[in-house]
């Protein structure tokens, strides 16, 4: 009988699944979204890259020319780079829809000269607060 | 004449008993099965192999996702040998997290397979209501570790993030919440005749066959006979922790049922006691790159039962050779024993009693003549 109370108890309750596309779950603070580059606290000492366990990181070029190259594909979300970035640079945003069907579509660059230059559509800092 | 008396049936290799390739060959005389082969490997993916080719501290990530629900528990393992072999003392307060990360993960396990054998019974309500209370446990772990699944909050030399108070209450209602839904399952289990009469003397292990054939966990305990590593060889803050070793003399899935429900319980005491003694100080001390050359075996009970890892370093910053042995694999021959002298129907909820996590034993594949074949490996090898 204790199955038919829960289900009458949750009768009077909101559905325990949301309406996915349409209503987007809320994340925590502190959540390990996509890792997104301040580049004007980048010093591109490279720590990132050493730090990163699948490789996903990478320092292109040298000099004021040097760029990074994040690839989403490979990223596992762990937050080393950004434990380990000696100023504060890298932040994990809130953002967790990242599938996709194009691999190359799914790497992005840094440069230091222009704030965040992406090949395709860089995510912005700002956008570590979180809209889902 | 020229019939042969038994018959073969393939079950698998297409999630026999939850959703991951394994093949068992049954022989048949009718419809009761009279002898079993087990086909593993078809999930390997040569992880220990990576481990060797990763450093100490990105070896880390690896070993978290040796399996995706006891991710607490490889990583507890994999932290305690290399700290082990770097020679560091992990703080008190890290022990305590580590602590109480692996409890919670063991109550997110429990109800998750609780779901899943009532699902196989076929009392698909008690499914859908498991799952849904393990939804608490899991937005727990994103507001601990910012991730539902896998936590990465385990480092070598300690722990990534902090409990703050605030957090340590959230935790406690939470186990408010979920105390009072434990009970609500262990009532359903005990008086739902559908699930009575279809886990009750089915599956039997005889406590001699299981400890003879070395089953680990909630497989062994349901067989009656207490072994628990937290007990038996603590680890991190168990030695400080009041627990019951809970074990049940039925033999049969309804007795493991029984058993991880009961578990379930002293999680939550366990859990209580660590948050409300948790001692003040730093959470992380800095881990040196290289470990000096060495052998360590690691013991953790993880939800499936015992997990034990081997390291052997060579002074360098990788492992020279490392080993992993999940529970799943000890509990294979014992899982045999139990699959023999019962009925087809019998099949999936007897598969689906030693929680088995198929992807995490695969640990190699041997090659005989360009085919690769899977087999099961003899303790000693392991």
């Amino acid at each position: 009988m204790s199955i038919a109370g829960e289900a009458l108890k949750q009768l009077r309750r909101r559905p325990c699944t949301i309406r996915y596309p349409v209503e987007k779950a809320k994340v925590p603070n502190g959540f390990r979204g996509m890792p997104v580059w301040d580049m004007q606290k980048c010093i591109l000492c490279v720590l990132c890259q050493n730090a990163c366990p699948p490789g996903a990181i990478r320092l292109i070029g040298k000099g004021p020319d040097a760029e990074i190259e994040y690839l989403l594909d490979r990223c596992i979300f762990c937050e080393e780079c950004a434990e380990v970035c000696p100023k504060r640079a890298i932040a994990m945003s809130h953002r967790f829809e990242l599938a996709g069907f194009d691999r190359s579509k799914m790497a992005f660059r840094f440069r230091k000269d222009r704030q965040v230059q992406g090949q395709h559509d860089a995510p912005k800092t700002s956008d570590s607060t979180g809209k889902g | 004449m020229g019939y042969a008396s038994t018959v073969k049936m393939p079950f698998g290799p297409q999630h026999p008993a939850l959703k991951e390739p394994e093949h068992f060959l049954f022989e048949l005389d009718g419809d009761t099965v009279v002898g079993v082969t087990p086909r593993i490997g078809y999930v390997h993916r040569g992880i220990e192999k990576a481990l060797e080719l990763s450093t100490y501290g990105h070896g880390l990530y690896l070993a978290e996702r040796i399996c995706g629900i006891c991710t607490v528990a490889h990583t507890c393992c994999y932290t305690q040998a290399i700290e082990e072999l770097m020679g560091i003392e992990v703080p008190p307060r890290a022990k305590y997290i580590r602590t109480i990360m692996s409890e919670l993960e063991r109550l997110h396990s429990h109800s998750l397979w609780v779901g899943l054998v009532a699902h196989e019974a076929g009392f698909d309500t008690l499914f859908m209501y498991a799952w849904r209370d393990r939804e608490a446990i899991l937005s727990l772990f994103q507001e601990i570790t910012g991730g539902r699944v896998l936590h990465a909050i385990n480092t070598l030399g300690g722990v990534r993030r902090d409990i703050s108070p605030e957090l340590a209450d959230k935790i406690r209602c939470t186990m408010e919440y979920f105390e009072g839904r434990v009970k609500d399952y262990r009532r359903i289990i005990r008086t739902e005749p559908t699930f009575l009469k279809r886990t009750r003397d089915v599956g039997v292990l005889k406590p001699s066959d299981a400890a003879k054939l070395d089953a680990v966990g909630p497989t062994l305990r349901g067989s009656g006979i207490k072994e628990d590593v937290r007990r038996d060889d603590p680890y991190i803050a168990y030695d400080e922790m009041p627990f019951n070793v809970i074990s049940s003399d039925g033999c049969d899935v309804f007795a493991r049922t029984e058993v991880r429900v009961e578990e379930m319980m002293e999680s939550i005491g366990i859990i209580r006691y660590a948050l409300d003694r948790m001692p003040a100080g730093v959470f992380r001390v800095r881990a040196p790159r290289n470990a000096p050359a060495g052998e360590c075996v690691s013991r953790v009970e993880a939800p499936r039962g015992e997990d034990m890892h081997f390291a052997r370093s060579d002074g360098t910053a990788k492992p020279e050779r490392y080993k992993v042995r999940a529970p799943t694999l000890a509990n294979i021959p014992a899982l045999c024993r139990m699959l023999v002298g019962i009925h087809v129907a019998d099949i999936p909820i007897i598969l689906a009693g030693i929680d088995p996590c198929f992807s995490c034993m695969d640990r190699m594949v041997v090659v005989r003549g360009g085919r690769a074949s899977g087999t099961l490996q003899s303790k000693r090898d392991v």
